[in-house]
């Protein structure tokens, strides 16, 4: 597929292995999705909301172990449903809305442990609980692409739909409600497109990615971008990379690793960790010409990274 | 349901219920539901990693759960805190899976630890979170009137000389404690709810910060011991029972409020102000009344 000379960055197999490509497509198809989605995510202040879906998600993947159907269906009506009851508890200020998030986890929580226990009981594994919270890119059927592909589309389409009035309401609610727009509809609208991208990726590529494909990318592109439209491209485009780049590091650390490489999920995340610290170096030299102060180069020594 | 093997679980749950339910005051009010969310959830990262280099899981939690707050306060001057959040999260989360995919015997122990196994506590778990539950309520205690102006009145509080970030940063100190202490008794899950549910509703029922936060306690203890109860009863999860009856709490709650609310005619949703001034004359006028 490319050159001879990119061989030593390319561990043998990697353009030919099938879960490879599987893994490329469906975690670039997450990482648009995502990052469309996501911008308003992190404008809305929402983003407590977008990684408790990918956690009560959950609870749907372990109840459709129990029925014995695809985990994928459990998780897009367990989340529809969360979405729905978050839009009617209603609460526009953050604080109480990030409360209001928080119950409907919490419950969703305790149908997990329900059903995952029932799980454990009747085919005494663990391993379809660490499945369904970690999710793995390299084990996707090929299959799947079809229905992630339909998902992701509905998705940014209710976003496309929406864009105008959805980003009226997201920076100004009193403005876009005095101007008549049905903020409420538009608010429940959002909400389900963050549900249906949420359980995409959330099945596809694990809890962990999909919340990190979600606000990471968003938050490098909205530090470098000032225009919304430009915002949602770069978070498209960060999160491929993010994606891809992670997905390489991973595959290619089988063989540094002697057989047990790192996984995708760790790889992944510290590429956008890299990014999202670049994009604040990046904004902060565009914001501020003049030489950093003592302040200034204060804040970059914070331990900010201490985990 | 009192027999020599349950004597531990119930005394783990009173102490964790009872510290939630102080600490899941200022959380609500503070609206760090996704920090009492993410720390505990995280933590797990710190006890995987503890398992591999073969140290005390509590050490691990500990370590983790305070370099999360760090981080959510340190990422929070640049950023909006749920991002800050969220970024976190997601950095602890992949650590963990890292931590776990370096060994091959921890499986089993995520459902414990997410969880929780509060009918298998065993003594010498107690001991520490009897110690950590100690500090965490005496911290609180000392935080008490700069946590609470900084919560309720911003402004008021730096005009006082109160910093905001450290009041922030204190707080998720405390969280993290929380989190060293309940985790490895009763388990994330079971501590993010008791965290958010009681508390959520003791505030629909009073104005008043220290009802409110007796109220939180009771009603915590009570999820718990019901919970506990039923769960024994029944042979099913503890934890199911926690989240159902919190978001039961919580419904509870919001339906009083809102039957109030048509019977008086006015929002009687708490009055910031008479939170502060409450707060100002300190807790002997709740007392009188």
């Amino acid at each position: 597929m490319l050159a001879v000379s990119w061989a030593p960055l390319f561990e043998p197999g990697f353009f030919s292995s099938e879960p490879v490509h599987v893994a490329l497509t469906v975690g670039a198809i997450s990482a648009v999705v995502s990052g469309v989605v996501g911008v308003f995510t992190v404008i809305r202040g929402q983003s407590f909301a977008g990684h408790a879906l990918s956690d009560i998600g959950t609870a749907g993947g372990s109840a459709s172990f129990l029925v014995g159907t695809s985990t994928l269906y459990g998780f897009v009506a367990f989340n529809v449903v969360a979405a729905g009851v978050m839009e009617l508890i209603g609460i526009r200020k953050p604080r109480g809305r990030d409360l209001a998030t928080g119950i409907v986890l919490g419950a969703s929580l305790g149908l997990a442990a329900l059903f995952l226990y029932e799980g454990t009981i009747s085919s005494s594994t663990t391993g379809a609980t660490v499945n369904v919270l970690f999710g793995s890119i390299f084990t996707l059927a090929p299959g799947i692409m079809n229905v992630i592909a339909v998902l992701g589309f509905v998705s940014v389409s209710l976003i496309a739909v929406l864009y105008r009035p959805l980003l009226l309401s997201s920076v100004s609610y009193e403005m876009a409600a005095a101007r008549r727009v049905p903020v409420r509809l538009v608010g429940a609208g959002y909400l389900l497109a963050l549900a249906l991208a949420v359980s995409m990726s959330a099945v596809t590529i694990g809890a962990i990615l999909s919340t990190a494909l979600l606000i990471g990318p968003a938050a490098v592109a909205l530090r470098v971008a000032t225009r919304t439209g430009v915002a949602i491209a770069v978070a498209a485009v960060v999160g491929v990379v993010a994606c891809w780049a992670g997905t390489l590091i991973a595959y290619d650390s089988t063989v540094w690793a002697g057989g047990n490489g790192w996984p995708v999920s760790f790889c992944i995340v510290v590429v956008i960790f890299v990014l999202y610290f670049t994009s604040g170096v990046v904004s902060r030299l565009r914001a501020d010409p003049r030489p950093a102060t003592t302040s200034d180069l204060g804040r970059f020594v914070e331990p900010v990274e201490a985990a | 349901m009192f027999a020599n093997f349950m004597v531990n679980a119930w005394e783990a749950a009173t102490v964790v219920a009872i510290v939630a339910g102080v600490v899941g005051f200022f959380t609500v009010l503070r609206g760090a539901a996704f920090a009492a969310h993410s720390l505990p959830n995280g933590a797990f990262a710190g006890a995987a990693g503890a398992v591999l280099i073969g140290a005390n899981t509590i050490v691990g939690l500990g370590v983790f759960s305070l370099a999360g707050a760090g981080m959510i306060a340190g990422l929070g001057r640049r950023a909006r805190s749920d991002v800050a959040t969220a970024l976190t999260i997601v950095l602890m989360l992949a650590l963990g899976d890292l931590f776990l995919s370096r060994t091959s015997e921890y499986a089993p122990e995520i459902f414990a630890l997410l969880f929780g196994e509060v009918l298998g506590v065993s003594s010498n778990k107690l001991g520490p979170t009897v110690v950590i539950a100690i500090a965490c309520i005496v911290a609180i205690v000392a935080l008490y009137r700069p946590l609470m102006l900084s919560s309720v009145t911003p402004d008021v509080a730096e005009a006082r000389g109160i910093n905001a970030r450290v009041m922030d940063l204190a707080f998720l100190v405390v969280l993290a404690a929380v989190t060293t202490m309940a985790v490895p008794v009763v388990g994330s899950l079971l501590i993010f709810s008791l965290l958010i549910g009681p508390p959520a509703a003791a505030r629909s029922f009073t104005n008043r910060p220290p009802v409110a936060m007796g109220l939180s306690v009771l009603f915590a203890l009570v999820t718990v011991w019901v919970a506990i109860a039923v769960s024994y009863e029944t042979d099913l999860p503890v934890g199911f029972f926690v989240g159902t009856i919190s978001a039961f709490a919580y419904t509870v709650g919001r339906a009083w409020t809102a039957w109030r609310r048509t019977r008086e005619g006015r929002p009687p949703s708490p009055n910031l102000a008479t939170l502060a001034n409450v707060d100002e004359r300190g807790t002997a006028n709740v007392v009188g009344r």
